[in-house]
């Protein structure tokens, strides 16, 4: 759990309708959350196995109702998965490839007009080591193709990628002797935006999507496997 | 700006192989060893300051292979006058740098060699422009094909052959019949 997700969490942690609170945790929380993050992760996984044992279940209930509310505030109980994704897709930090047409969509999206930071993905980081998505925005030349490689290599896991439009998606008209046809030859992406360009509305639905996506994913399954490994 | 023209007529005589006006646009076809020299004096004595572009032909399947064109401009007395200068080269002769009379003309200069493969006389910076140093084709010869050829460069670039889906699709306009004026796959390699 990075701490920029933590943050994000405390910044959006009014608006409890976006995490799932199972239902005993709903019958003991307020609605108003606050997060306890020293133990996110031993809590988030109590809870976790507490799903497969019922037992573990109430013991770490027991556990955390010894917890001060008056003090420390309020506590949800959810599944991890839950609560990591729910963190992770509010705030989503792009790295902006843009290397064509598309990138100026890309700044409008971001600009006041439509305002990409609705949806949490108004840092466009310059770093690839800071980022979380990398929209490929443009264009892939094959004298640029290799450098998006590495960008993309040196962006920390978790990582998606989205293609922005045509060309990043297929080559788009360029079937031609200097165009890659398609970024996703490189780096797997996980979702493509049709457009030539595509209207911001349509990169921010593709957010959506990913949004959408990564809700689903298991990924304190994944976040448990890499810590056992390291 | 007929000035210009007879100007040049006189003091080069036959090296002037031809003039072609069309709609107030003079065209001259010069003697290849005489080019440089010619466009040196346009540019000294005859004030064409401003040089539009240089840009190459290939006249694939016929002798000489490429047709050298410049473009060049004199803003000078507001004559704003426009004089194209052309000559031919054969394949394996290379043609002058123009740099050191127009310093625009080193990225034409490297922008011809990269996509043609014309090597210039005295250019100081001979690198590629767009590709890649080490890209082993020249894409905008005629026998290059329009997808592409696969070439690798460890850790640099690498190319792939674009899908056409059986294209480029080429009209022959001359042909007799409409059967055989229809677009055809005309795919090289
Ligand atoms: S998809 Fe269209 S707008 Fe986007 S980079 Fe390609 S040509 Fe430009």
């Amino acid at each position: 759990m990075s701490r920029k997700s933590a943050d994000a969490f405390r910044k959006i942690s009014g608006n409890s309708g976006a995490l799932r609170p199972s239902k005993t945790a709903q019958s003991l929380a307020p609605p108003l959350v606050k997060f306890f993050t020293n133990g996110l992760l031993r809590g988030a996984a109590d809870v976790t196995s507490a799903n497969y044992a019922d037992e573990t279940m109430s013991e770490s209930i027991e556990q955390h109702a010894a917890y001060d509310s008056k003090v420390e505030g309020n506590i949800i109980f959810t599944q991890a998965d839950a609560a990591i994704n729910w963190m992770r897709k509010n705030s989503l930090w792009p790295m902006p490839m843009g290397l064509a047409c598309c990138a100026i969509e890309l700044m409008g999206s971001a600009s006041s007009r439509f305002d990409i930071s609705r949806f949490g993905a108004e840092v466009m980081r310059f770093s690839p080591r800071q980022s979380d998505v990398m929209i490929v925005a443009g264009t892939v030349t094959y004298k640029m193709a290799l450098a998006v490689k590495r960008v993309w290599d040196q962006m920390p896991e978790p990582k998606w990628c989205i293609a922005m439009g045509a060309c990043a998606s297929s080559g788009g008209m360029y079937r031609s002797y200097a165009v890659l046809q398609g970024i996703d030859n490189l780096i797997p992406v996980d979702v493509y935006i049709s457009g030539c360009p595509p209207r911001p509305e349509a990169l921010i639905e593709g957010l959506m999507k990913l949004q959408d996506k990564i809700e689903k994913s298991e990924s304190s399954k994944e976040h448990f496997k890499s810590e056992k490994t390291a | 700006m007929i000035s210009s023209l007879t100007t040049l007529q006189d003091r080069f005589g036959e090296s002037i192989l031809e003039v072609v006006e069309f709609r107030g646009e003079q065209t001259l076809t010069v003697d290849p060893t005489r080019a440089k020299e010619i466009l040196k004096y346009c540019f000294d004595e005859l004030a064409f300051d401003y040089l539009i572009d240089i840009s190459s032909l290939d006249n694939l399947g016929t002798e000489p292979r490429w047709t050298m064109v410049y473009e060049i401009y004199t803003m000078a007395n507001r004559a704003n006058h426009h004089l194209r200068i052309k000559y031919d080269l054969t394949e394996d002769s290379k043609a002058d740098s123009v740099s050191d009379i127009w310093p625009t003309a080193g990225w034409h200069e490297r922008e011809i060699y990269d996509m043609m493969g014309i090597e210039f006389n005295d250019l100081a910076d001979h690198r590629r422009i767009l590709m890649w140093e080490g890209y082993p084709y020249f894409p905008l010869r005629k026998d290059f094909p329009l997808a592409g050829r696969p070439s690798e460069m460890p850790d640099v670039a690498f190319t792939e052959k674009a899908p056409l889906a059986g294209g480029p699709f080429v009209t022959s306009s001359t042909s007799a019949t409409t059967v055989h004026r229809e677009p055809r796959s005309r795919e090289i390699d």
